[in-house]
């Protein structure tokens, strides 16, 4: 630690931090605008002015800007000093000279960073009467709302889009004070990372499109930390809420995890939470076959008497419910009835990475150690579409390459402009194997297009290469051949290597090779990481709680009496005649919190809490158990799944069902199976208190309380007490320095905007104080070693007048979920059949024209995409998630006119 | 002893003074015209909502009565409901002040009771009256840097017409 | 006459007696109201009625239709008990008022100074029976002031007579007023009439002298927990032990119903009346005393000036030839 002196205050740093970051993780308040703890430094807005001393005989000193200085041991600066303060003063005087009288209609107004620091420089009145300049706004999309009279030039957003997340579409225009930040045209931005820019901009210029149709101030909102459900990388969110409704998701930090940024699926996609086509009370199958609205005894009473029934209750979980609710309705019909609720391709996948990961001896890295990777090899995972956040891990994880050569010529990390200038393209190397191009090509080694069978021996003679003991690849050609001895060379010379596949490589065998490839690291010493992407929030949780069952059509082999479809739309993981037929033949009942094909064809339809109205626990990709709390309270019948599992098994005679609270269940579920021992202690119990208080989940300048539901009932409503979690429900209760897994909102004194999380690090940039939250289920062991796969596929043939269709996954749509939200669905291209040019021209149809191909069962029409990058003989269906069960497969194409055969 | 005699003596007086009492409701007092009494809603001088739905008098008032939802058409905020209760209202008059668009102001009429307490609750077309209040010129968005219809970029006081980002000129 | 016409003559006497105090002290509290409106200039009460004095129905018709609450902490039988003594110990005494001679319930009664200060004393126990049957430390802490403050003024309040029973050689207060005939006995008994009328403040409980009830300190003492028409009995006591001070003074020391011009029974009224509304002025001028400056003024100062009133006068007695 280096040591250093604040108006005389001795504080310390990291030797390799500036001033700037030093003083905010010392607690100082020290204005900034061009900063970014992610992004860096560039020393361009001139707030962060502070006076440096030579030494200690030094009165007069200098002026610098903190986030250009870095941090020597026994430096003396003056935060405080007149000069330097009116000089902070007066820069925000100059950047608030052409802002826009409009923060009353203004998004950020209240979480404002240019408010923040304008309150901290002391800047009240404006003293200029000139004209100001003005802007045209363009329209970005459904997410993004511009508004440039607001900008105050600091570069931030167009750093984060285009250095960090490497967008093209977002760029500055004209000069000095004309600057611009937008389009060349109107138009969405292309990037799925474009949601960052409303975190990153300190003002007002890109605020949230779809916060702003149901907008409410920050401090009128109750927040919760939350898990994004999305996908299966387990980004932490915070989750806001007002008057019953779900109004936005925002970034919660997690120094381990997601960092300062999120995708936009993870932000735009809740949608769902808020729609018409939410269950909201328990429906019950009449006499005459119709569906119709029951109460809740009368339901239960249903439920009861199904269970009482006899004969086989099978249950089938979901992979985007939490472990408390797969482990109740596992409890509920028994572990030898328990089905995952998955695709059984899908779940073969699943079940190898929970194999691969479970056996510990391979390290599953999180979000941050992908970023710190120093080799990555991308084996049949296109991650851009399928984990969004990791692909921009990997980004960062090549960029970070430059470090070393800038350090060689005293160039901090930090220094962002300089570095990037410095070290220009030199790289760290990654290798992308894919059927279709990806969003990181641009920044890849080398790219390989091939099927899913050739990438597969891609992968085993790359482990080969690595450690002669592995499994050799009969028959490669020598430019594969070529191609994976300089994979494994890279691997091998890096420190911390990395190979990442995952559930949309769609073969096992891409996955046993990448597993092969970690193992052979491991045995030459290297400590290399292997990321397995999954599908959905708690596919892995999914795949550890029923490791027998690969998925839930073996179910039905022999006909249940009662089927419990728990938070699923099983139409979208069989296909549909054949499941339509194995449900007619028994009874259904459906938990879940959106209608569905399934909800339709329900004797019992139970209405489910989402994850914005009940707490519980996901495991994410890297075997990281999380807990998620609710924002929004207990509307009418919409309960937890496990209460409703629980209560009905209670009420059936069942035993194991006995927990009424989330805790309750949390331990049955830690105490029932080892491998989830330690998920309590993801965070604290319901019974944890700060003073005897509970963690207050609305700020304390919450409004409206004797007002907002004023209409129904003038008498204000007593605030429920929840017996699940910590937090109060209302302002009251302690805010302050809590455990980061119950942080329900970000502020701190003069930081009400989203900055304010520098408060609660340990180390700007870093871990959370406390430690970042979460527990790591699956943690590699050294003494354990993987074994090598041996089934090594054959190469690739194309079949004449066949073609493999192989899944490409999509980042907007492919998630159930989130594609009920509205915005999310402007986003959505229709299905496409793609193939590159030459298949296109031996079918003889154009882009664009309609095709018709047999998929699971069912005759698909579908526009055909040409994509030349794509191998002969490989067919990618894109948008079509639901069909993702039958995929990868062999299927006929034809144009849309002549018959399937 | 001797105070307290001359106490009894003053008090005593007093019996052959003027009363100082108003009798409302024959004889009514006089209210000033910032007087803190019904709190409306004003329109601006062309005759639109003024309230911009900022939130601002909700998070200023300490007695919590004020809610309201934003909601949007063609650049303008509005209320899409507000709604004041005022069995909980205590007149202090911090919602006016917090006000950026004069919208919300206090009237010098507090003869507002009611036998339903229900009957308290206010919504937004009890409140909005058809005229300026007491700010008869201020109108927010030829102030405010916002598109409107009827005032485009560059349009508001104080401020250029939009820049040509394609333009090489300084 | 005969014994019966005596019977239903007598009962008359009684009934209208009663009614006529009842319906005083009703209206005393109106006339109270509104002079410490004037004393505070403003109208107090004005509007039920020509000059607002139907209040007086207004409010008793309010008291008679509260709910008649019994605390369920309380003793009910002492609790129930307790205003009735505060009534009907003040109505007793007022019985051996001699408005004039022909005016009066028992006004003949040889030992009537005995009878008043007897009831004077047992209504003590309506303050410390309610005080400790409501059953709560305010009001337990009201009765136990009023206990003590009551108790003490008893005494100065009896030894401040004796020099009246001296010059006048009677306990009968008819025999006392006619002795008034040619002087007052204000003048030579002066100091007598100060302690017996402070007397008479404290065991009224009237301001300045309400510490058993003291609202800014024990929320209305001994009877906080009363309501309806038991709080309205303890109201009625008050305003009827007022009346009782105020005509005993009259009778002991302002001569009675003797005066020029004006029927006696007139200025026995006028005398009374004036005292009265002086009771009102003391409560619109005068701050309650801490309690023990009220303990001190009573055993300190008033006690050693009627010792020494008895022993000046009967000193005089004995050496001046009187009409004794």
């Amino acid at each position: 630690m280096t040591k250093f002196i604040v108006d005389g205050e001795e504080y310390s740093a990291k030797p390799d931090e500036n001033l700037l970051q030093a003083c905010l993780g010392a607690g100082l308040d020290l204005p900034y605008f061009c900063w970014h703890p992610a992004l860096g430094s560039v020393g361009a807005c001139r707030q962060c002015a502070v006076r440096q001393y030579a030494n200690e005989e030094d009165k007069t000193g200098k002026l610098v800007m903190a986030c250009m200085t870095p941090v020597a041991e026994g430096a003396r600066f003056s935060v405080a000093d007149p000069e330097a303060a009116a000089l902070r003063a007066s820069v925000i005087e100059w950047l608030m000279i052409n802002h826009p009288h409009d923060c009353p209609v203004c998004e950020e107004g209240g979480e404002c960073h240019l408010q923040d620091m304008t309150m901290m420089t002391g800047h009240t009145t404006r003293r200029y009467r000139f004209t100001k300049r003005t802007h045209r706004n363009q329209d970005l999309g459904p997410f993004i709302k511009h508004e440039m009279n607001r900008c105050i030039g600091c570069y931030r957003c167009t750093r984060f889009y285009r250095d960090y997340a490497g967008g093209r579409d977002l760029d500055v225009f004209a000069a000095h004070d004309h600057v611009y930040f937008g389009r060349h045209a109107d138009g969405t931005l292309e990037s799925e990372f474009s949601g960052n820019l409303v975190e990153v901009c300190p003002t007002g210029v890109f605020t949230d499109k779809t916060f702003s149709a149901h907008y409410a101030r920050k401090w009128d909102m109750r927040g919760a930390p939350s898990v994004c459900t999305h996908c299966g990388l387990g980004c932490n969110t915070t989750v806001n809420e007002r008057a019953g409704k779900l109004r936005r998701i925002l970034n919660r930090y997690n120094g381990a995890v997601n960092g300062y940024f999120l995708c936009d699926r993870g932000r735009f996609g809740y949608g769902f939470v808020n729609a018409p086509e939410r269950i909201r009370t328990p429906r019950a199958r009449r006499a005459d076959g119709a569906q119709a609205d029951v109460n809740r005894a009368e339901a239960m009473a249903r439920f009861a008497a199904l269970l009482g029934a006899g004969g086989r209750v099978v249950g089938i979980g979901s992979p985007r419910a939490s472990l408390e609710a797969n482990f109740a309705l596992r409890a509920l019909v028994g572990h030898e009835n328990f089905y995952p609720g998955v695709s059984t391709r899908e779940g073969a996948l699943l079940r190898l990475i929970g194999e691969i990961l479970g056996a510990g001896a391979v390290h599953a890295p999180s979000i941050r150690d992908v970023e710190r990777a120093d080799a990555a090899l991308l084996l049949g995972s296109d991650l851009p579409n399928a984990a969004p956040r990791a692909a921009l891990a990997l980004r960062q994880a090549v960029r970070e390459a430059g470090f070393a050569p800038s350090a060689k010529v005293e160039i901090a990390p930090w220094h962002d402009a300089a570095v990037r200038t410095y070290a220009g393209d030199v790289r760290n190397p990654l290798f992308i194997a894919t059927p279709a191009p990806t969003r990181l090509d641009d920044i890849a080694l080398d790219t390989l297009r091939a099927a899913p069978d050739d990438i597969a021996r891609l992968g085993f003679a790359v482990a080969a290469c690595i450690d002669p003991a592995a499994p050799a690849v009969a028959g490669l050609p020598a430019d594969l051949a070529a191609r994976a001895s300089a994979i494994a060379q890279a691997l091998l010379g890096a420190k911390r290597p990395l190979v990442v596949s995952g559930v949309e490589a769609g073969e096992e065998s891409v996955i046993q090779a990448a597993a092969n490839i970690a193992a052979a690291l491991r045995g030459r010493g290297k400590s290399g990481a292997l990321l397995l992407n999954v599908p959905e929030c708690n596919s892995l949780g999914l795949a550890l709680l029923a490791p027998e069952r690969p998925g839930f059509e073996a179910a039905f082999a022999e006909p249940p009496a009662l089927v419990i479809v728990l938070e699923n739309d099983l139409f979208r993981r069989a296909e549909s005649l054949a499941l339509d037929a194995a449900l007619a033949a028994t009874r259904l009942v459906v938990l879940d919190h959106s209608e569905s094909p399934a909800t339709h064809r329900a004797a019992l339809v139970l209405p489910a809490a989402s994850f914005a109205e009940c707490g519980g626990t996901l495991v994410s990709a890297e075997g990281r158990a999380q807990r998620f709390y609710p924002p929004i309270l207990a509307q009418g019948d919409v309960r937890e799944a496990w209460r409703w599992l629980g209560e009905a098994g209670h009420a059936a005679g069942r035993d194991g069902c006995g927990w009424d609270t989330q805790d309750g269940i949390v331990a049955a579920l830690a105490s029932a199976l080892p491998c989830f021992a330690a998920v309590p202690r993801a965070a604290p119990l319901e019974t944890f208190r700060i003073a005897g208080n509970r963690i207050s989940s609305e700020p304390h300048r919450f409004s409206g309380r004797t007002a907002m539901h004023a209409a129904q009932n003038v008498r204000e409503p007593k605030p429920p007490v929840s017996a699940d979690s910590p937090f109060s429900a209302t302002m009251e209760g302690y805010y302050g320095k809590m455990p980061p897994a119950l942080l329900p909102f970000t502020w701190a004194p003069g930081w009400n905007s989203a900055q304010a999380i520098n408060k609660f690090q340990a180390e700007i940039g870093g871990a959370l104080k406390g430690g970042d939250p979460g527990v790591r289920l699956l943690e590699a062991q050294a003494e354990v070693a993987l074994g090598y796969y041996t089934n090594i596929p054959a190469p690739f043939a194309p079949r004449p007048g066949m073609w493999r269709a192989v899944m490409l996954p999509r980042v907007f749509g492919d998630e159930e979920q989130s594609a009920r939200a509205a915005p999310l669905r402007e986003r959505m291209a229709p299905p496409a059949l793609v193939l590159n040019e030459e298949d296109a021209a031996l079918i003889g149809a154009a882009s664009g024209e309609m095709l018709a191909c047999a998929l699971g069962g069912e005759i698909l029409h579908l526009a055909l995409e040409i994509q030349p990058g794509l191998p002969r003989g490989v067919a990618g269906v894109a948008g079509l998630a639901a069909s993702a069960h039958a995929l990868p497969g062999w299927v006929r194409i034809t144009t849309a006119g002549a018959g399937v055969s | 002893m001797l105070s307290s005699l001359r106490t009894l003596w003053y008090t005593f007086l007093h019996l052959f003074q003027r009363n100082v009492t108003v009798q409302y409701p024959e004889q009514m007092p006089y209210l000033a015209p910032r007087y803190r009494g019904r709190i409306v809603l004003t329109r601006d001088p062309d005759g639109e909502e003024r309230c911009v739905s900022c939130n601002l008098c909700a998070v200023a008032c300490p007695a919590d009565c004020i809610s309201l939802q934003k909601s949007e058409s063609e650049g303008r905020w509005y209320p899409e409901f507000f709604r004041i209760n005022f069995s909980r209202c205590i007149f202090c008059g911090f919602c006016e002040e917090a006000c950026p668009t004069y919208a919300i102001q206090l009237t010098p009429d507090f003869e507002m009771s009611e036998y339903v307490r229900q009957n308290l609750v206010y919504e937004k077309e009890d409140l909005l009256i058809s005229g300026t209040g007491k700010y008869p010129e201020y109108n927010f968005y030829r102030v405010s840097g916002l598109a409107v219809p009827g005032k485009d970029k560059g349009e508001a006081e104080h401020e250029r017409a939009p820049i040509d980002i394609r333009s090489l000129l300084p | 006459m005969s014994q019966s016409h005596a019977i239903v003559a007598g009962l008359l006497n009684v009934v209208l007696g009663l009614a006529f105090l009842m319906i005083t002290a009703a209206l005393l509290t109106w006339v109270e109201r509104r002079l410490l409106g004037f004393f505070q200039d403003r109208p107090g009460p004005n509007r039920v009625g020509p000059f607002g004095v139907l209040q007086v129905a207004a409010d008793g018709i309010k008291l008679l239709f509260k709910q008649d609450w019994i605390p369920p902490f309380a003793d009910a039988g002492v609790f129930v008990l307790a205003p009735a003594i505060s009534m009907i110990t003040v109505m007793l005494a007022m019985a051996i008022i001699p408005a004039t001679p022909l005016i009066g319930i028992i006004g003949d009664l040889n030992v009537g100074l005995l009878f008043f200060l007897a009831m004077s004393g047992l209504s003590v126990y309506s303050a410390v029976l309610a005080g400790w049957a409501s059953n709560n430390k305010y009001s337990l802490l009201g009765g136990m002031r009023a206990a003590a403050q009551m108790v003490s003024y008893e005494v100065f309040m009896g030894l401040s007579l004796v020099g009246v029973v001296m010059l006048a050689g009677s306990f009968n207060l008819t025999d006392i007023v006619r002795s008034q005939r040619h002087m007052w006995y204000v003048v030579p008994q002066f100091l007598g009439f100060i302690v017996f009328f402070l007397g008479g403040i404290a065991e009224t409980h009237r301001l300045p002298f309400d510490l058993p009830e003291g609202e800014s300190e024990l929320g209305a003492g001994f009877h906080t927990e009363y309501s309806g028409m038991k709080f309205g009995m303890f109201f009625v006591g008050e305003y009827i032990g007022i009346m009782l001070i105020s005509a005993m003074t009259t009778v002991l020391f302002l001569g009675g119903w003797y005066g020029p011009v004006l029927p006696p029974f007139m200025w026995f009224g006028i005398k009374t009346g004036l005292l009265i509304c002086f009771f009102i002025l003391l409560r619109a001028a005068l701050p309650r005393p801490r309690y023990d400056q009220l303990m001190a003024l009573g055993w300190k100062l008033l006690l050693p000036l009627t010792l020494l009133n008895i022993l000046v006068t009967g000193a005089l007695m004995l050496g001046l030839p009187g009409p004794a």
